[in-house]
């Protein structure tokens, strides 16, 4: 018999435990991984039953995905021949690249929303976590819970109220508008997560700084801000993956200029009814963004899940 | 090179009063301690002075001019934190040029500054490394060049040995004092530990539930205490205090205890009811033929000197003799008492008595 230890598990429960963390990967990316291949699809494979997982890929959908196209008369085929590899693949349905689609804009709409939420968020967190943490507020404890309770109902249900007022104020249909809702949603996890970040950072490092010359503004974004970095970065993943991922506020708020992609991919129609290749194209594509943005940042997400509970 | 008066400071935080009115001078160039026990205010005083704290009502001056309500930045005083507070994000190289480069100072120049304090300090070798993986030595050198880098008109240090472990920490006092014997600049040093006080200090104030209670050289708080407190708190073992109900008057050389006659320095002031005779453990002599007599509970050797712990009719007592005088337990001795360093304590207010001892000391305590 092997020796037995308290610390290092056996090496029969490093496997099960491995083999249990593949399997749920395995799980959790079969959805994922289905529709990234449906994007290089052709319609008739996409929808075929029994599903195929071996087809003949095709970049079909990603084209309808990014134009406009018109059906035309085999005359006008004829006379002008496909100018790329993009007009051969729509010319198979007599079709011809008319323009951009609207994906590009509505793809812009989400960064620009998505991301300028998050920062908003977080550089109004930040400030808000620093005072909470640092400075004597009168009811100090009382305003914490306020801003956790705006997250203890369902943001969509004040939807109603939202949409009327966004329609007073001229909101509707912004990215202004947008920007702050997704902040005003997303301000108070932001403020929890870093107040417990910048609670563990010792104070003695901004009065040394104090010390040493510098006023409070710079103490705290010398010292505070990179000690804060990790909480700074998990809290920016979180608010991203929501503004980013957000669908029911935006099909009810957006339309025409500041719709967000979400709700603009699954409305691509192709011919006779949804184009499911470009759907999953379009939603290929919008998972990159977060997705680079999560593996940049990934090394401080696992501390910023567990709230900063283990520090050194 | 400052001198620092501490003018009736007082600190409330919300209900709670952290330091009553308290008043003492550090002189330029001083090495000053500042003594008591935990949650005794003598931090919040540090903190006062460097200007971490305001205080509540009260002055400090540094150097004749008022700084009390001023902000860290504009008191030109350094500060040593106990957990060293070494920015974790810098290395040892930038965290000593922080407080240079806040000034505007040239780089070349600061280049220059910094390489001379890490070599008094002999850090020199790490300057390139991350603070992060340093041994609590370097840290608190590093801490304390960050200190002296800027030649400040004062050096504030709260418990910086506090972190490090007893062996090293001995060396690091002797460090700490040679570094501000070759400095000469005021330096404002808070412990908990009165052996380290009575060490490095050139002078101590001992602090007590937010008060001042003595203020003065170590022999002198030492020989001379001016309260019950102080007696307790510095000397290991500490004064044995006599419990007898008496009255004593200006002028009296002699008290009574268990019936028998002490001899006490000339009394400077009178009292009566319950009062306190009290002598350090060192000045009890153990002899066969004494009057006033104890009987011995247990002995510890200490090496050179050991301890006795007596049984006698005003409480029990603790002798320091040499570890050749033979004592067995059980036995009873006599014990006499050098009358020249014995302290009258009020036992009602804990204050010393004046005498021809101690009213030099007590004059500005």
């Amino acid at each position: 018999m092997s020796a037995y230890s308290v610390t290092e598990p056996s090496t029969r429960s490093k496997w099960f435990a491995g083999s249990l963390v593949i399997l749920y990967a395995l799980i959790t990316m079969i959805p994922l991984a289905w529709i990234m291949l449906t994007g290089f699809k052709s319609p008739s494979d996409a929808i075929s039953y029994p599903p195929k997982v071996v087809f003949e890929p095709t970049l079909e959908g990603y084209v309808n995905l990014f134009t406009t196209r018109t059906r035309q008369t085999q005359e006008f085929l004829d006379a002008n021949p496909p100018q790329n590899w993009a007009d051969e693949i729509v010319r198979e349905y007599d079709m011809v690249i008319v323009g951009p689609s609207k994906f590009g804009e509505r793809f812009l709409n989400s960064v620009i929303i998505g991301f300028g939420s998050t920062f908003l968020s977080v550089f109004l967190g930040t400030l808000a976590a620093y005072a909470f943490s640092r400075f004597k507020i009168p009811l100090a404890d009382d305003l914490l819970f306020f801003i956790l309770s705006t997250r203890m109902m369902p943001p969509i249900a004040v939807a109603i109220p939202i949409f009327l007022m966004y329609r007073n104020l001229g909101l509707s249909d912004t990215h202004l508008g947008m920007i702050l809702l997704y902040t005003a949603v997303n301000i108070s996890l932001a403020v929890w997560l870093l107040k417990g970040f910048i609670d563990e950072i010792p104070r003695e490092y901004e009065e040394a700084a104090l010390i040493d010359g510098y006023t409070r503004f710079q103490a705290f974004y010398k010292v505070v801000l990179p000690q804060a970095a990790t909480g700074i970065a998990s809290t920016a993943i979180f608010c991203l993956i929501f503004a980013w991922n957000e669908y029911a506020f935006a099909v009810l708020l957006t339309s025409a200029t500041a719709q967000t992609a979400p709700p603009f991919i699954p409305t691509i129609i192709g011919v006779g009814g949804l184009d499911w290749p470009a759907v999953a194209a379009g939603a290929t594509i919008f998972l990159l963004p977060v997705m680079i943005f999560t593996i940049l940042l990934r090394k401080h997400l696992l501390r910023g899940i567990t709230f900063g509970a283990v520090r050194k | 090179m400052a001198e620092i008066v501490i003018k009736n400071v007082r600190k409330e935080f919300g209900d709670f009063v952290a330091v009553r009115e308290s008043s003492f001078t550090i002189e330029d160039g001083e090495f000053f301690m500042l003594l008591g026990p935990s949650g005794c205010g003598k931090t919040t005083t540090l903190r006062m002075i460097a200007g971490l704290e305001l205080p509540t009502s009260g002055e400090i001056y540094l150097d004749g001019e008022e700084i009390g309500q001023r902000p860290p930045s504009e008191r030109d005083i350094a500060f040593v934190f106990q957990m060293f507070a070494l920015y974790p994000h810098m290395n040892v190289y930038k965290n000593l040029s922080y407080p240079l480069v806040s000034q505007g100072m040239p780089r070349a120049q600061v280049r220059a500054k910094v390489d001379e304090v890490a070599t008094i300090l002999g850090i020199k070798d790490i300057l390139k490394k991350p603070v992060g993986g340093l041994s609590g030595g370097d840290r608190q050198r590093v801490a304390l060049g960050r200190a002296i880098v800027r030649e400040p008109k004062a050096f504030m240090m709260d418990e910086p040995l506090g972190a490090l472990d007893a062996e090293f920490r001995e060396h690091m006092a002797e460090e700490l004092r040679a570094l501000h014997d070759r400095m000469g600049a005021t330096t404002v040093y808070v412990t908990h530990d009165q052996l380290e006080a009575m060490q490095m200090g050139d002078k101590i104030v001992v602090m007590n539930n937010a008060v001042v209670e003595q203020f003065g050289k170590p022999q002198d708080i030492y020989d001379m205490p001016a309260t019950m407190f102080v007696a307790d708190f510095i000397g290991s073992p500490s004064m044995n205090f006599l419990n007898f109900h008496g009255k004593v008057a200006k002028g009296e050389e002699l008290v009574t205890l268990a019936d028998q006659t002490m001899s006490v320095p000339t009394l400077r002031e009178g009292a009566s009811g319950d009062l306190v005779f009290g002598v350090r453990p060192e000045h009890i002599r153990l002899s066969d033929d004494g009057d006033y007599r104890g009987k011995v509970l247990a002995t510890e050797y200490l090496g050179t000197t050991q301890i006795i712990t007596l049984d006698t009719p005003n409480g029990e007592v603790k002798a320091r003799i040499a570890s050749d005088q033979p004592a067995t337990v059980g036995e009873t001795v006599g014990l006499g008492f050098n009358a020249k360093t014995v302290t009258l304590f009020d036992k009602s207010t804990g204050r010393a008595l004046r005498s021809e001892l101690n009213e030099g000391v007590l004059a500005h305590g």
